[in-house]
């Protein structure tokens, strides 16, 4: 499962952005930030937790996204494929 | 009147001491002073007006938005909410970029000669966005090689930035600890994130604490000063203060600034929407009283925004929006080095004369037997040059003096609506202002209306106008003579403590008053 932000939530402090291991979170035109779910690991193979909801001042604001939903498995797979082994 | 008396305010009141501008109003608050300080650090604050109360009538600073993430969540803070009318800590209309901050400073500098520091205070922390941050430092450097840089953190990353923040020469550097003790630390921050983790409870306020204190003795082992800014949290952490205030004073911190916890319900912070009140204005004065004895405490903080522009006490933010620095040419910008020195020696000439003033200052009031009477407290309405010279109806803010037979010390500011302007009614505002001064016996004024000085009469604060457009430490001096004499006589009936004087925080907004004559 890629994980998403919920604009309404999003105040656009950045504090995501650089946690990002995979670089999968870019800058709206609006000045908020998004999460690309191709690019997205859920921080599997690098960290015990999704770090931008780590680092989010914001309560559910980076959230799993239902509409992307992948398997631990897949998701190890992708990073493997993003990063290499 | 005596004969010193008359002498002293002959002095205070001639051609000399008009052109030396806001003559005493600086001889107050956490100004030790060069007589008690290393002539090495007087160097460094002498000009920075969050660290020398008497730099703060002459000097202004501005803060540039350019860090917007943090790496805490605070009970005091929401990040999500952005006032425009709001003045404090936290809150911030525009993001800079690094670039945009730079052409600020340069246009800023041009147009305010006093302004001598840029700070970076957030929105959210300056070392939570490092390459921000020293990037703005680096491109200010460049362009305006005379400004003093400064920094405010919660100190979560500190330890690491410490040999970085001496690199680029910034030698104030603000770290906010609000506890010593973890116990204490998880009910004021509910988590922290930290090494890729986020820590919650006492786990987070524990690893917190330690960074806190690492980064301070680094600092100060670096000869960087160090302010340390604490949130009074009545019934959280207000008692274990004085803890805090031991701990940091033996790291070598330079000056301890209590603030009062700033929580409406409409700023949508936990403590806000839980109902968690501040201090009153005299549970606040004690607890700085009971630390004086051990640092220097700062009294004149006015909380304000992390894009803040101008005197502490105004914000002049509203005049340099992005679209207007955006839209300056870098070519029309004069930077006037030239200026900017001239400012800085004459304000040295008016500081050199109010030395002078304090010394003369020394002793009066002494006579009558008045040494032994307790202090009382003075709110005074002024626009600056040390006058009293604000009419009751025109004052947005007091000054309020602890006033004894030999000393009128300044304590604070206490911000209230303009009462003759006040949208609530006239009647609402006056309730207001009475409140805020509730703990003072009288309220200096160059003039007040009839209706007012009833109300505030019954409120137990006199409304006194003899004293018009008359210095305002010597004014004092001789009221606390007459108060007391009042007092032994039985014609004044002396105050019982109510305890329960109300603080509005916050700078004001838009143009202040520049209460400087030496300006132009």
């Amino acid at each position: 499962m890629a994980y998403t932000i919920v604009l309404d939530n999003c105040t656009g402090c950045s504090a995501c952005e650089p946690e990002c291991p995979n670089a999968a979170i870019s800058g709206t035109d609006d000045g908020l930030f998004q999460i690309d779910p191709d690019l997205c690991t859920e921080c599997v193979g690098f960290f015990d937790e999704a770090q931008c909801t780590a680092v989010c001042p914001i309560d559910d604001t980076c959230i799993p996204d239902r509409a992307c939903v992948e398997d631990r498995e897949t998701l190890m797979a992708k990073k493997v494929k993003l990063h290499g082994g | 009147m005596d004969a010193k008396d008359q002498n002293f305010l002959k002095v205070i009141q001639g051609p000399e001491a008009e052109a030396s501008g806001c003559s005493e109003k600086s001889t107050c608050g956490s100004s030790a002073g060069p007589a008690d300080m290393d002539p090495e650090v007087w160097n460094k604050v002498k000009n920075h007006p969050c660290y020398s109360e008497e730099a703060h009538h002459f000097y202004a600073r501005m803060h540039v938005a350019v860090a917007p993430a943090c790496n805490i969540q605070c009970n005091y803070c929401n990040r999500k909410y952005d006032c425009s009318n709001e003045s404090r800590p936290g809150v911030v209309s525009e993001r800079l970029s690094p670039e945009l901050a730079a052409k600020k400073v340069l246009a800023v500098a041009s147009e305010i000669h006093q302004m001598t520091v840029v700070g970076i205070a957030g929105a959210g922390d300056s070392l939570a966005n490092p390459d921000k941050t020293f990037k703005t430092f680096e491109l200010i450097s460049k362009v305006a090689p005379d400004i003093k840089l400064c920094l405010s953190t919660n100190g979560l990353a500190l330890p690491e930035m410490v040999d970085r923040i001496a690199d680029y020469n910034v030698d104030h550097v603000t770290v906010t600890i609000n506890m010593v003790d973890p116990e204490v630390g998880e009910r004021i921050y509910p988590w922290i994130y930290y090494n890729k983790k986020r820590w919650k409870g006492r786990d987070a306020a524990k690893i917190l604490s330690e960074r806190q204190l690492l980064g301070l003795e680094r600092l100060t082992a670096r000869k960087i000063l160090v302010k340390v800014n604490s949130v009074m949290i009545p019934g959280v952490n207000d008692l274990h203060l004085k803890a805090v205030n031991r701990e940091v004073k033996k790291r070598g911190a330079f000056l301890h600034n209590i603030m009062p916890l700033i929580s409406e319900p409409e700023h949508g912070t936990y403590y806000g929407l839980t109902g968690q009140r501040g201090p009153t204005a005299e549970e606040l004065k004690h607890l700085q009283d009971s630390c004086e004895g051990e640092m220097n405490m700062m009294r004149h903080c006015r909380q304000c925004r992390a894009d803040a522009v101008g005197l502490l006490g105004e914000d002049r933010s509203a005049e340099f929006t992005n679209e207007k620095i955006e839209a300056i040419e870098i070519t029309d910008v004069a930077y006037d080095m030239t200026a900017r020195e001239a400012y800085r020696d004459k304000v040295e000439e008016t500081r050199e004369k109010e030395r002078k003033i304090k010394e003369m200052l020394a002793g009066l009031g002494m006579e009558n037997g008045l040494s032994q009477a307790p202090p009382i407290l003075v709110a005074v309405a002024t626009q600056g040059e040390g006058m009293v010279n604000q009419h009751f109806g025109h004052a947005r803010e007091f000054q309020v003096y602890e006033v004894t037979a030999a000393e009128a010390k300044f304590i604070g500011h206490r911000r209230v609506d303009l009462y003759c302007e006040g949208g609530y009614g006239e009647d609402d505002s006056l309730t207001r202002i009475t409140q805020a001064l509730s703990d003072c016996v009288a309220v200096m004024v160059a003039k007040v209306g009839g209706c007012p000085k009833k109300t505030l009469e019954e409120a137990g604060i006199a409304a006194v106008d003899a004293y018009a457009f008359q210095s305002i430490k010597p004014s004092l001096l001789k009221y606390f003579g007459e108060y007391t004499e009042g007092v032994r006589s039985g014609r004044i009936t002396p105050k019982a403590a109510g305890g329960q004087t109300k603080i509005r925080s916050g700078a004001l907004t838009g143009t202040g008053q520049i209460p400087l004559s030496v300006i132009g």
